[in-house]
């Protein structure tokens, strides 16, 4: 679904971020992408979304090159994303709204018009906000923008979700509703999944495959498989542990 | 938040306490509410109407020119860091100078009609709007564009969602906070060659016709005129950006 090629990308006056980057994803694969700060997983969600474009090389999503933010797809950032004067309902009609004031040009919203089949409130009530549709984020919790954030993003009906350290500033008991709640997505949309942590913990049980990145430049994909992840009892299993650990070295290396 | 009964209790406080000042102090130059009130009515049967307008018409039309003419800039310079980088330090210098003394100039260019008084306060509350709109638009996270961005939203659907909804706060913060300024302003403003207007209205009764319950009826009008529009202000707040006033 995803072909990195050959990238290289830099900030201005610092050393290239990816260099001759290759990395590829296939249709409906849980990732995770970890790696110490500064190490660029922010930037290649940035990259893939269509947010940043690469100096050299080729991004393609299902073989098309992109070039700006591809209408299917999600993005999820840690947090600020919501639309402060806007209530939960309109920050979750928020891309709906973009996509009826562009209409179907293919460029900022599909041209197959299926805007019937998005309609707001089963997402709300799917992600348990209905209570909350008339309030304002300042009066949610952490995690109640983090859900509207996610139905904001799904309404749209992306194939591809990305999220940006997308529970880092949550509890603990939070943070595991809110992945197991992802998990259960992933398999319900047939997602593609993309997760940038700093987690160990997280990578693991959010990635089928976990990309690990490393202080620039960033030439070979190193990827561990966690095939073990979608089974149930993970999080307690032996498996889990062991992929934790065996991040934790190849991390500290 | 002071609720409309507290205000009234406020009023009628101050009311007692200038019927008992006046009452203590017993000089023409100050009459008592009552006395007043009986010219205010008187006024109100005469000229004090067209006058009032005269003034709310200068306000409203420069406060509408203001914000149409203020806010996009402000927009545009929250947008654009290069031109803002070679404009903020323009802005910096002309920010606080106090525009009224600019007045006699105004006066010598624009004359003693409507477009002098009507500018005098558009300027004031130009650059008020300016710089709350410049620095609201400048704070507004890149990971909210971003985001924002991500849903498909160009260069134009940015604006209208995003920048659009986050300017009315600041420019309404910039009214509330100069609007005071801007009806003192026009007082001075119509002290000079204009017959029509507030300031005019008390100058001539208080100088020159020695009327004094007409003058502080004349007061009591640019009072009632400065009140109705901190509460216009006030209520467009409330209606506008009501996330603003949630727990």
């Amino acid at each position: 679904m995803i072909e990195v090629q050959n990238i290289k990308f830099e900030y201005p006056n610092m050393p290239p971020v990816f260099d001759q980057f290759n990395w590829s994803v296939d249709r409906g694969d849980a990732w995770s992408i970890i790696g110490p700060s500064g190490c660029g997983k922010s930037t290649l969600l940035y990259l893939l979304s269509g947010l940043r474009l690469p100096s050299s090389g080729r991004i393609a999503i299902d073989g098309i090159q992109v070039t700006h933010p591809r209408p299917q797809n999600g993005l999820i950032i840690q947090d600020y994303g919501l639309l402060p004067w806007a209530t939960v309902r309109k920050n979750v009609s928020l891309g709906l709204d973009i996509r009826q004031f562009y209409g179907p040009d293919g460029i900022h919203a599909p041209i197959e018009n299926d805007q019937k089949k998005m309609s707001i409130d089963p997402w709300l009530d799917r992600l348990g906000l209905a209570d909350q549709a008339n309030k304002f984020p300042s009066q949610l919790s952490g995690g109640q923008r983090q859900r509207t954030a996610i139905a904001r993003t799904l309404v749209l009906n992306p194939d591809l979700l990305m999220m940006d350290e997308p529970f880092s500033s949550l509890d603990a008991p939070t943070r595991e509703g809110l992945q197991q709640l992802v998990l259960e997505l992933w398999r319900e949309q047939n997602l593609t999944l993309l997760t940038v942590t700093h987690s160990i913990e997280e990578a693991a049980i959010l990635g089928e495959r976990i990309l690990l990145l490393e202080v620039p430049p960033n030439r070979d994909a190193q990827v561990i498989e966690n095939p073990d992840m979608s089974r149930p009892g993970y999080r307690q299993s032996d498996a889990y542990l062991q992929i934790c650990q065996q991040l934790r070295e190849r991390m500290s290396q | 938040m002071t609720k409309p009964r507290q205000v009234l209790a406020a009023l009628v406080m101050l009311l007692v306490i200038w019927q008992l000042l006046s009452m203590l102090v017993n000089r023409d130059i100050f009459p008592t509410p009552l006395v007043v009130s009986a010219a205010f009515v008187r006024g109100l049967g005469r000229d004090l109407p067209m006058h009032f307008m005269a003034s709310f018409w200068r306000v409203l039309v420069s406060t509408l020119l203001a914000i149409v003419i203020a806010s996009p800039i402000g927009l545009f310079l929250g947008q654009s860091k290069t031109l803002n980088q070679f404009l903020a330090p323009v802005i910096y210098l002309l920010y606080p100078i106090p525009k009224v003394v600019l007045l006699p100039v105004v006066l010598l260019f624009l004359g003693i009609g409507d477009s002098s008084k009507i500018f005098i306060i558009f300027i004031i509350l130009f650059f008020q709007i300016l710089v709350l709109v410049r620095d609201q638009a400048t704070s507004l996270r890149p990971e909210l564009i971003q985001s924002v961005r991500s849903l498909g939203a160009g260069r134009r659907a940015l604006f209208r969602f995003v920048y659009l909804p986050a300017s009315i706060p600041a420019i309404l913060t910039a009214l509330r906070q100069s609007v005071g300024t801007a009806v003192a302003v026009l007082y001075v403003a119509e002290l000079f060659a204009t017959q029509k207007g507030l300031g005019y209205y008390i100058y001539l009764n208080g100088s020159t016709l020695f009327d004094y319950p007409t003058m502080y009826a004349g007061i009591v009008a640019m009072s009632i005129l400065g009140f109705g529009l901190y509460f216009v202000v006030d209520w467009l707040e409330k209606k506008l950006s009501p996330w603003q006033f949630v727990h």
